[in-house]
């Protein structure tokens, strides 16, 4: 309650700021810019997804808002530690899956007793009830991913970190999943950051969806998702956006042939 | 705002679809998952105990057979005569013993090993002064027979104990360092990742990440120093042959020698390889099994 009590006076209108961000790498071939002066508000309890074709810096991005690098230029702010999920599970394969969960409540300071009841709701919470004894190397793709995001959960960080976190999964368990995650957003209020490549998904899930150029990564267009949630992948208005989306995506792409 | 503004939506179409998801993602998980049982206890005699049963019973046969071929007790003993071999120590009382002293200077010679092996082994992995000075020469040692050792030890050392002891060490630690060192190496950096964006960092990052993940290569670090300072203690055994030292079986081994008794010989090499064979089935290999089946590394056939 303190901790919320703190906030409160700070004030705090956005869950990120990425302010006027460039990053570039140390290659053999010399300096490549890889991010080109990006600026994106994520508000609290917004849901932003970052789209963008392979290889255009969206998870060298993510990683500069995680903190697990430094941007070449600019500032980034934060409310607190985000959660990050990986595009791979990233679960810890030596610990069961409610194990994993623990280990983010420890991390962050939970104490003990409270840990294994906490593990249950979260488990719960993305219906993997029952799971908390599993090994991970027995969960299918989807239930691996699902308690990754449960261990993001676990963080109780006001800014959650997406990574392509369905790219790897089938099409029916994506599709739940995403019927899940916008359940879970909507239950707990966190703010999203989501990355993907896929134009639908991106539609499906956001109130916001950012497209990214390649070569420098910069902020291309933005949209305003309107459409009302819950949402199917195969709605007539998400199908509608997503197409305008993926010309625009296009126009992007070819321009990188012409020369 | 959001909250209200969200669930107002969320309410407005009915709460089907999402009761919906989660039956259907309960049929999804049950079809992914397959149980895994324990096979029955017939199977494991006939795949596990069966085979070796069967082989020792060729050498046997074998054995049997060439005895009178080579006709000379005192270069092929019969299996009958080892066997008497075995049976007088046995009921002197000595059998026990002699493997007691063995492997109870291996044990608490590998166990110093491992207390000093695993410090080194996390700071030649973290610190890189220290890899850069001492890690080329710590895996170089790692190709030169522990053997070589014993001569050095005995000169600085003596015939005694800590030689012995000295030369285990010698064999195990730079296996164990090693292990730690390959194991920390091939930490996946998504693993660190995940974990500082955990807050795992500095020493929480070591305690719940870097070590648990670099247990599989620990472990078959630790397999090899016991193999190496089990072969090296024989050595050690077969040159510092005192009695106040006790009698070991690398002391039964050369005493077989000097008595040229084969008999004896060959009850000491039979021991010998007992031994080795019985502390990794009971301690090495149900570890690494435990290990590497807890994170799905070991696949049952
Ligand atoms: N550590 C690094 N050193 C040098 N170049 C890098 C490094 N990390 C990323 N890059 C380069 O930056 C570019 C963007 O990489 P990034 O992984 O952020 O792309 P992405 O948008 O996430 O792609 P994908 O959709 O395939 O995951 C790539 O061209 C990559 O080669
Ligand atoms: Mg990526």
């Amino acid at each position: 309650m303190a901790t919320t009590l703190a906030k409160a006076e700070e004030a705090v209108e956005h869950a990120a700021r990425i302010e006027h961000v460039s990053k570039s790498f140390t290659t053999p071939a010399g300096q490549q810019l890889v991010l080109d002066d990006i600026t994106v508000d994520v508000a609290p309890g917004e849901f932003v997804t970052l789209l963008g074709a392979s290889g255009c810096g969206k998870s060298t991005l993510l990683n500069l808002v995680a903190g697990l690098d430094r941007p070449t230029a600019g500032t980034i702010t934060t409310d607190g530690r985000p959660a990050l999920m990986f595009q791979e599970h990233a679960l810890f394969p030596w610990l069961t899956a409610g194990r994993n969960i623990e280990l983010a409540l420890r991390l962050r300071g939970v104490p003990k007793p409270e840990r294994r009841g906490r593990t249950e709701e979260l488990l719960e919470l993305v219906r993997l009830k029952g799971a908390y004894g599993k090994r991970v190397h027995e969960l299918s793709g989807g239930m691996r991913q699902r308690v990754a995001l449960a261990r993001a959960l676990a963080q109780e960080s006001n800014l959650l970190l997406m990574d392509e976190p369905f790219a790897a999964l089938d099409a029916i368990t994506r599709d739940l999943l995403h019927d899940e995650l916008t359940r879970i957003w909507a239950e707990t209020g966190v703010s999203v950051l989501f990355v993907t490549h896929n134009v639908r998904e991106a539609v499906r899930l956001a109130q916001r969806v950012i497209l990214l150029s390649s070569r420098p990564g910069r902020i291309a267009r933005e949209w305003t998702v309107g459409i009302p949630q819950p949402r199917r992948i195969e709605d007539a208005p998400v199908a509608e956006l997503s197409l305008e989306i993926t010309d625009v995506l296009r126009g992007e792409i070819r321009r990188h042939g012409q020369h | 705002m959001y909250c209200v503004g969200r669930s107002a939506a969320m309410a407005s179409t009915e709460t089907q679809p999402a009761q919906d998801a989660g039956s259907v993602e309960a049929g999804l998980d049950a079809l992914e998952t397959a149980a895994a049982g324990r096979p029955p206890l017939r199977h494991t005699l006939v795949n596990k105990v069966l085979p070796p049963v069967i082989a020792i019973a060729v050498v046997l046969v074998a054995w049997t057979l060439l005895y009178p071929v080579v006709d000379d007790p005192s270069k092929l003993p019969s299996p009958a005569a080892v066997g008497a071999v075995f049976k007088d120590a046995w009921l002197r009382g000595d059998l026990l013993g002699y493997i007691w002293t063995s492997v109870s200077r291996g044990l608490l010679g590998f166990f110093f090993a491992l207390l000093i092996g695993t410090p080194l082994g996390l700071l030649v992995a973290r610190v890189k002064f220290v890899r850069a000075a001492i890690g080329p020469i710590l895996s170089g040692l790692q190709s030169l027979p522990s053997v070589a050792w014993v001569p050095p030890a005995v000169i600085w050392l003596g015939l005694n104990n800590s030689m012995m002891y000295a030369v285990i060490l010698l064999g195990a630690v730079p296996s164990i360092a090693n292990g730690l060192v390959s194991g920390v190496d091939q930490v996946p950096p998504l693993f660190l990742r995940a974990g500082r964006t955990m807050g795992a960092t500095g020493l929480k990052g070591v305690w719940h990440v870097t070590l648990p993940a670099a247990l599989p290569g620990y472990v078959a670090g630790l397999k090899q120093g016991w193999a190496f300072s089990w072969r090296s203690l024989m050595a050690a055994e077969i040159i510092a042959n005192f009695p106040d030292l006790g009698v070991g079986l690398g002391q039964l081994l050369e005493n077989g020698r000097t008595a040229s008794d084969m008999a004896m010989v060959f009850e000491a090499i039979l021991l010998i390889l007992f031994v080795g064979i019985a502390i990794d089935l009971l301690i090495f290999s149900p570890l690494e099994r435990r290990v590497l089946r807890g994170r799905g590394l070991l696949v049952r056939s």
